[in-house]
């Protein structure tokens, strides 16, 4: 299980001196690619999948995702946040979309 | 050729604090043990250091969709101690789990007042899960929890690494720690200090393989706050009940949550409700299930297929507040909760006190055996399903008895020399061109999966075994002094996760050597000695590191606990 970063969306929190993806994980998994200015995950098989991560980016970069070992076949989740409400939707691999409000 | 870019030179920078009280972890334990000081003394000045960062950090970084130790109408501190005993083959520390009944209450109404939502009845009552159970809309916990502690005026330091106690004349007087971040070394004097770390994860090789990390317990909780008390010549109890979860197979999911308003049967492959013919208490329906896959009658599931329809959308929300992965796996499946049944298995083994009883064995103050140190949470012993409430109510324990440990009480500072040798200690895997810490936590969990009951061992134990795992692991631990190496800060916190594991791992193995009984099936099976025997084995079996010469002692503590002599 693991998260994936899309590169077009992440734009590591501008001038933050640290993500805010990279300050709440747990596992210290993720940081900024010096190289890309982007967010990159050190080990995509160290992820709890703890969706910390989602929660936090400002820009929904980030999604979860099971691997293809767990029966992945492409399904995701992310989160928006709207009027203190926390909103899951989840992409299934039929394309279509289930949104979920916690 | 080693690839690894060495990112960081010596030297560090030496960063000197103090406190009056020092708090190591900032989860459920740690959190509510400084809110707790600072509200009964604002005065206080407290200090927590976190491995990760606050907001997110340790087993609650997901959230929880429950609080499972709670006393509804009718329950009592004693009925809950008759029920943990009860589901504990009748060893635990009575007084350690009345000593939590008492607070769980009043904790959680703790919990509501900082903002964290309750499921409520038309009466405005808690809804009621189970007996001792009650819903929660848990997904914020941990944020509410890092605001509370924001606001109680607590010092957090995020991301430092405690190592190692400082020790003077037999008594704690600090802490020292590295940033994961900069390159800085902590020396923490302080009056009293409270390990919160929670328990050990990763000692044993999990389930998936690519997903190595998708496990039950949280991942980065790798028995530090063990290691460090071991090192420290501190007590340890009950290493050797270990908590093997039973969860949904693949995304290690709770079962639990299925509770919630539907009727689950648990059945085997032939569709039968096995439980029947085992008990119903915790670890046998662990055990039932690896027996059932043994008799080739499995696999097991929890099947719900006949709930109506309107419960998917209530199970799909309870999960995505604790264990989110699993929506993924019925999406990615095309099917809705209800439309099959899911298939459950066991976990690899963890050392850990909230849910087992592995940890510090304390008093009902909950101080350790060594002054100065009080232990709460996880990490503490003597008292399984604690859970998160039980965590706060030793935390609130741990910091009622350390305000009155530090009352008349000065700072100490330790000597240059014990400065520097636990500097060079820390930082000793940045001076060497070794191999990863990954490659030898690879190791570990290998060794104690086959040698040490594991998985691949459908959990059993046996003497001739373990054996070898205790030779194999004094052998990965002289490796580990020679042999491994770290290019950054990254992974010079891995070395020292691998380096702690190993030793928490040693001393499980003479736990479980020591203890010639099956008392808790899967948990603990020895089945070169399958019976359980209360008269020879209604004891705690406890270990001590002697430094000097390295090795783990075991010693005996009595149920009574009037019989234990622990330091005041």
């Amino acid at each position: 299980m693991s998260v994936r970063i899309n590169q077009k969306l992440c734009n590591s929190c501008g001038n933050a001196s640290i993500p805010k993806c990279a300050e709440v994980c747990p596992g210290d998994l993720l940081f900024k690619d010096s190289c890309t200015s982007k967010c990159r995950i050190r080990d995509q098989r160290d992820c709890w999948d703890c969706a910390a991560c989602i929660k936090e980016c400002p820009r929904q970069a980030i999604e979860m995702y099971l691997p293809v070992e767990l029966g992945g076949r492409g399904a995701t989740l992310k989160t928006l946040k709207s009027n203190k409400k926390l909103i899951w939707v989840l992409s299934k691999p039929d394309g279509k979309q289930e949104t979920i409000t916690i | 050729m080693d690839t690894r870019s060495r990112q960081y030179n010596l030297p560090v920078e030496m960063v000197n604090l103090s406190a009056d009280v020092v708090i190591v972890g900032g989860g459920a334990a740690g959190c509510f043990a400084a809110t707790s000081i600072k509200e009964a003394d604002p005065e206080a000045d407290v200090l927590l250091i976190e491995k990760a960062h606050i907001k997110r950090s340790g087993c609650l970084a997901a959230g929880v969709n429950a609080i499972n130790a709670y006393l509804n109408p009718g329950e009592t501190p004693e009925t809950y101690l008759e029920y943990v005993k009860k589901d504990s083959a009748g060893l635990v520390r009575d007084d350690l789990v009345l000593t939590i009944g008492e607070r769980l209450n009043s904790v959680t109404r703790k919990l509501e007042t900082w903002g964290l939502p309750f499921v409520k009845d038309d009466s405005g009552n808690y809804r009621p899960r189970g007996k001792r159970s009650i819903e929660i809309i848990g997904e914020s916990i941990k944020p509410v929890i890092a605001e509370a502690l924001k606001k109680s005026g607590t010092r957090v330091l995020n991301r430092v690494v405690a190592t190692n106690y400082i020790l003077k004349q037999g008594r704690v007087i600090g802490v020292y720690a590295f940033s994961s971040r900069e390159q800085k070394f902590y020396v923490i004097s302080a009056k009293a200090v409270i390990c919160a770390t929670g328990g050990a994860a990763g000692i044993y090789r999990p389930n998936n393989w690519s997903a190595r990390n998708k496990m039950w317990y949280c991942p980065f909780n790798v028995g530090t706050g063990f290691a460090m008390g071991l090192r420290a010549g501190a007590e340890m109890t009950t290493f050797e009940m270990r908590f093997i979860a039973l969860r949904i197979k693949d995304v290690f999911s709770p079962t639990g949550t299925i509770a919630q308003g539907v009727t689950a049967r648990q059945v085997n492959g032939w569709g039968e409700e096995y439980l029947i013919n085992y008990g119903y208490t915790t670890p046998m329906r662990m055990y039932a299930t690896v027996e059932e896959n043994k008799a080739g009658r499995g696999p097991c599931y929890l099947d719900f297929t006949n709930s109506p329809d309107k419960i998917n959308l209530s199970l799909k929300k309870a999960y995505l507040n604790m264990s989110p992965s699993i929506v993924l796996k019925w999406a990615n499946e095309g099917v809705e909760p209800n439309n099959r049944p899911l298939e459950i298995c066991g976990s690899e083994p963890y050392i850990v006190g909230g849910h087992g009883q592995a940890g510090y064995w304390v008093d009902t103050k909950r101080q350790s055996t060594i002054p100065g140190l009080f232990a709460a949470g996880d990490v503490a012993g003597g008292a399984p399903k604690k859970y998160v409430t039980g965590c706060f109510a030793e935390g609130e324990m741990a910091a009622l008895a350390a305000i009155k440990y530090i009352k008349n009480l000065s700072l100490d500072i330790p000597s240059p020399q014990q400065v520097n040798e636990e500097k060079q200690r820390i930082f000793a895997p940045l001076m060497n061109e070794g191999e990863p810490a990954e490659l030898f936590k690879e190791r570990l969990q290998k060794i104690m999966d086959e040698y040490a009951g594991g998985i691949s061992c459908n959990y059993e134990l046996c003497e001739s075994k373990l054996l070898i795992a205790r030779k194999l692991l004094a052998e990965l631990d002289e490796d580990i002094k020679s042999r491994m190496g770290a290019s950054n800060l990254y992974e010079l916190l891995q070395a020292h996760e691998v380096i702690d594991r190993v030793l928490v791992a040693r001393a499980l193995i003479e736990h479980l050597l020591y203890r010639k009984e099956t008392r808790w099936p899967s948990y603990q099976e020895r089945i070169d000695f399958p019976q359980r025997d209360d008269n020879r084995w209604m004891v705690f079996v406890n270990s001590v590191l002697d430094n000097n010469s390295g090795e783990i002692r075991i010693l005996e503590r009595q149920m009574e606990v009037e019989k234990n002599v622990c330091q005041d």
